[in-house]
């Protein structure tokens, strides 16, 4: 074999793996879209789960889900803006700084199911919260710290070091440098970490098992103190633990988890994309 | 006139990376005189023009001896005031950058963090800055225009604009016509001019040549050390050192 | 006469702009507080794993807790078969992943028309995107029966696992090879070209080998990815706590990994209980190894890499 037609077999292989990988992927959207999509009606979306579940919608599983990530921005945000804040604008060269970035590294790390065992040990049993939406979102919001942490830090260092200088020129504070010439220029990568840190949170499952998600409770939580279904959840009990579960609503399920997961990823490259044409520097 | 309005005491300053950018540097500056610092790259010159108004705290891990006062209080005292000794102390950079925003927005920015809130008076200041820097006519009717699409030389008017507009003191000009044209570098001399009339001026010139064309007094730095000052008329024709004679006439640098 | 007036200024501890200082100090105290937070967080969750799992250390003789039966109803806590198929499920990943993921990496860094990245790119954040139970539960509907009619006596083996936990890691190792590969100076390549070299003789002699600090650390991640998931797992290894027999049939067999005997049983234990302690004590064990790895890839190619490279499955 020539050493061309060996760079031709190369190419080739490569090409078809890279298909391998493609494929099956396109093919989960698909399939899940085209079994769950008969499925999907005003009243999945707004009726409470009937008759052992095997009838009705996926109302209170949704909104658990939607009041879960509105806890979790909650919890994550203003503490992972702050870090990243300290860690773009404030942070010496030190052993500190040091600490604090290989923390983040590892929380990044650390399993889904110990971030739930952390909550159920803290939250719902030291703190006396009980398995509640409190307790689910603080273990959610800990969790996405990381990412959305790492993704405003870059946002931040992206604004361009002249303008702190002319602001700081200009008599302006150190405070009012970061408010008025740096937060405005990187809060759409803010927001995009924000929003993948959301959209993780959304789908996530093993964190909510021990600290806030219900089997099944027919009335909708009254307060941040009550259990909520959630959708991850849901989806598992429906899927495992209910014999002779109807494959439609169980696919309807993962077809509205799947598809506000995937809004997430949507808009936050969206706000990306927009971002960078929009930026006249 | 005869007491030093801003006057540097045996300075030296080192960066993190331990090169010692000024060396026992002593010199007084007067009220309303242009003064030119001039010199070879990496002399100090604009590391002095930065400690003027302490941008050199920007810098991590640098050290410094020796004092600079201004009026006779000491710049580096505890009780000091940053954020109002860089309004009365302003500086126009080598690269002129405008903040995104409008032109407006650019001339307004540091007044109101100066807590000036009265329009008449933003407008007020707004006009005559961009008159004193040359740039009112061209940009009277479109004040509400993003900054960033100014040309290079009006880029840099509006630089120095918005560092009239805090009615400062004295102005530092770090090679402020540095990306210009020859067209826009004379319409800054020309407003120099003007300027020192009102204001201090402590200049980075682009050349020897336009520091002697714009220069009351100068002095030459080379590495970190001062090795000369002086009159402009004086030293550009009859410099006293070697050093200051080699690098004018051009022998290296 | 201004300027007199004016000279009072910054002799003056406050002036206009200082009314803000007091909010200003309290902005600036909170930010440094929260700086800090990460450190504290993950002293926190230690010490809570460690307050609810140290009884199982104590109480249960080390031998035993590592020992080879977990059966919980007869007060056997042997964590060996939950190690063993935690191990067996992402050797098994990343026996697939490594060569798929590499492949595609170079495949769009070096091969693909720009045109091709565009759209191979999205598709593989859309990947990383899919949340886990979404896959489990694909997995565990559609996947097993295809897998059981290849002709395993069931379809929810640890290759099964393997599989899902394969797809699931390879945005990262995707995301973090591609880096590393971008980060291989181009004039490598053109060297390589110009003295004749084929596309592919460039590739594996100068680009890979080049790479291969930015590969090494895709691999750790992708082996965290892995090691960590629990709910597709938990859905499609058939959760048998036995220790897997060796041979052949190894990957196509029941397993269940750490992470799945955690979320499987802590809902049906008392608090307080051995039995209780014990998951937590798994979960002591996930998070030390959590740590190793990064402790290892950090060790591998520095802090920076890592950081860089934390971001890489997110987008």
């Amino acid at each position: 074999m020539s050493r061309q037609q060996a760079n031709k077999l190369a190419v080739g292989v490569l090409t078809v793996v890279a298909a391998i990988v493609v494929i099956p992927i396109l093919l989960v959207i698909v399939y899940v879209v085209w079994q769950g999509l008969p499925a999907l009606s005003w009243a999945f979306l707004t009726e409470a789960p009937r008759n052992g579940m095997k009838e009705g919608g996926i109302m209170p599983a949704l909104l658990g889900t939607i009041l879960l990530t509105l806890g979790t921005a909650i919890v994550s945000f203003p503490l992972s803006i702050a870090t990243a804040i300290y860690l773009a604008e404030y942070a010496g060269d030190n052993r500190l700084t040091r600490w604090i970035r290989m923390a983040i590294v590892n929380l990044a790390g650390i399993p889904s199911i110990v971030y739930g065992l952390f909550g159920l040990g803290a939250f719902v049993l030291f703190m006396g919260f009980g398995t509640s939406i409190l307790a689910g979102s603080l273990t959610l919001g800990i969790m996405t710290m990381p990412v959305v942490i790492s993704t405003a830090e870059e946002a931040i260092l992206a604004v361009p070091q002249q303008f702190r200088t002319v602001s700081l020129s200009l008599g302006a504070s150190r405070w009012q440098t970061i408010r008025y010439q740096v937060l405005p220029h990187a809060l759409p990568g803010i927001i995009t970490g924000i929003i993948l840190g959301l959209g993780r949170a959304a789908g996530e499952t093993a964190p909510i098992l021990f600290t806030v998600a219900a089997f099944y409770v027919p009335e909708l939580p009254r307060s941040i103190f009550d259990q909520t279904m959630a959708l991850p959840y849901h989806l598992y009990v429906i899927s495992t633990q209910v014999p002779g579960m109807p494959l439609q609503i169980q696919y309807g399920a993962a077809l509205v988890l799947l598809l506000i997961v995937l809004s997430f990823t949507l808009v936050a490259t969206l706000v990306r994309t927009q971002m960078r044409r929009r930026r006249e520097w | 006139m005869s007491d030093a309005f801003l006057s540097v005491r045996n300075l030296y300053f080192t960066y993190d990376d331990g090169i010692e950018a000024l060396h026992n540097v002593t010199l007084d500056i007067y009220r309303n005189e242009l003064f030119v610092l001039f010199g070879p790259a990496r002399a100090g010159k604009s590391t002095l023009l930065r400690l003027c108004n302490r941008l050199s705290d920007l810098s991590e891990h640098t050290e410094r001896q020796g004092a600079i006062t201004l009026n006779g209080k000491d710049i580096f005292a505890a009780d000091i005031n940053i954020s109002a000794l860089r309004r009365r102390v302003s500086m126009v950079f080598a690269i002129p950058t405008p903040l995104p925003g409008s032109i407006h927005a650019n001339l307004v920015y540091g007044l109101k963090l100066a807590g000036i809130r009265d329009k008449g008076e933003l407008e007020r200041r707004v006009e005559r800055s961009l008159r004193q820097a040359a740039l009112w006519d061209e940009v009277k009717d479109r004040l509400d225009t993003s900054a960033l699409a100014l040309s290079g030389g009006q880029r840099q008017r509006l630089c120095l604009a918005r560092s009239l507009a805090l009615e400062p003191e004295i102005i530092l000009l770090d090679n402020p016509t540095s990306g210009l044209d020859p067209i826009s570098t004379a319409t800054v001399e020309e407003s120099l001019y003007e300027l020192k009339q009102r204001y201090t001026i402590i200049m980075v010139p682009h050349s020897v040549q336009q520091a002697a064309r714009v220069a009351d007094r100068a002095a030459f730095l080379l590495n970190g050390e001062l090795i000369e000052v002086g009159r402009a008329e004086r030293m550009f024709v009859h410099p006293q050192d070697q050093r200051t004679e080699d690098y004018i006439t051009g022998r290296f640098g | 006469m201004a300027v007199v007036q004016k000279s009072s200024q910054i002799d003056a501890p406050t002036d206009a702009t200082s009314q803000t200082n007091w909010g200003e100090w309290f902005i600036e105290g909170v930010i440094k507080v929260a700086g800090i937070s990460s450190i504290v967080i993950i002293g926190l969750i230690f010490l809570f794993l460690l307050r609810e799992g140290l009884p199982a250390f104590l109480d249960i003789p080390l031998r035993q807790l590592f020992g080879t039966r977990w059966y919980p109803i007869e007060d056997a806590f042997g964590m060996a078969p939950l190690l063993a198929g935690s191990l067996i499920v992402t050797v098994g990943a990343v026996v697939i992943a490594l060569p798929l993921g590499l492949t595609t990496a170079i495949y769009m860094g070096e091969i693909a028309p720009p045109w091709q990245r565009e759209i191979l790119k999205p598709i593989i954040e859309v990947l990383a995107g899919i949340p886990s139970i979404v896959l489990g539960f694909l997995g565990w509907i559609a996947l097993a029966p295809l897998i059981q009619r290849l002709g395993a006596p069931t379809g929810l083996t640890a290759f099964t696992g393997s599989l899902i936990l394969a797809y699931m890691s390879l945005p990262t190792i995707i995301s973090i090879a591609e880096d590393a590969l971008y980060a291989v100076p181009k004039e490598y390549r053109g060297g390589a070209l110009a003295i004749g070299a084929t596309q592919w003789q460039s590739i594996w002699r100068v680009v890979l080998p080049a790479a291969r600090p930015g590969l090494v650390i895709a691999v750790m991640l992708g082996i965290g990815r892995a090691i960590g998931e629990t709910m597709a797992v938990m859905m499609v290894t058939g959760n048998a706590a036995n220790i897997p027999s060796l041979g052949s049939g190894i990957f196509f067999q029941p397993v269940r990994t750490m992470t799945a005997t955690i979320a499987a049983e802590m809902g049906e234990v008392a608090q307080g209980s051995l039995h209780y302690s014990t998951l937590f004590a798994i979960g002591i064990v996930l998070f030390v190894i959590s740590f190793a790895i990064n402790w290892l890839a950090g060790r591998l190619v520095g802090m920076k890499g890592m950081r860089r490279s934390r971001r890489g499955g997110m987008l």
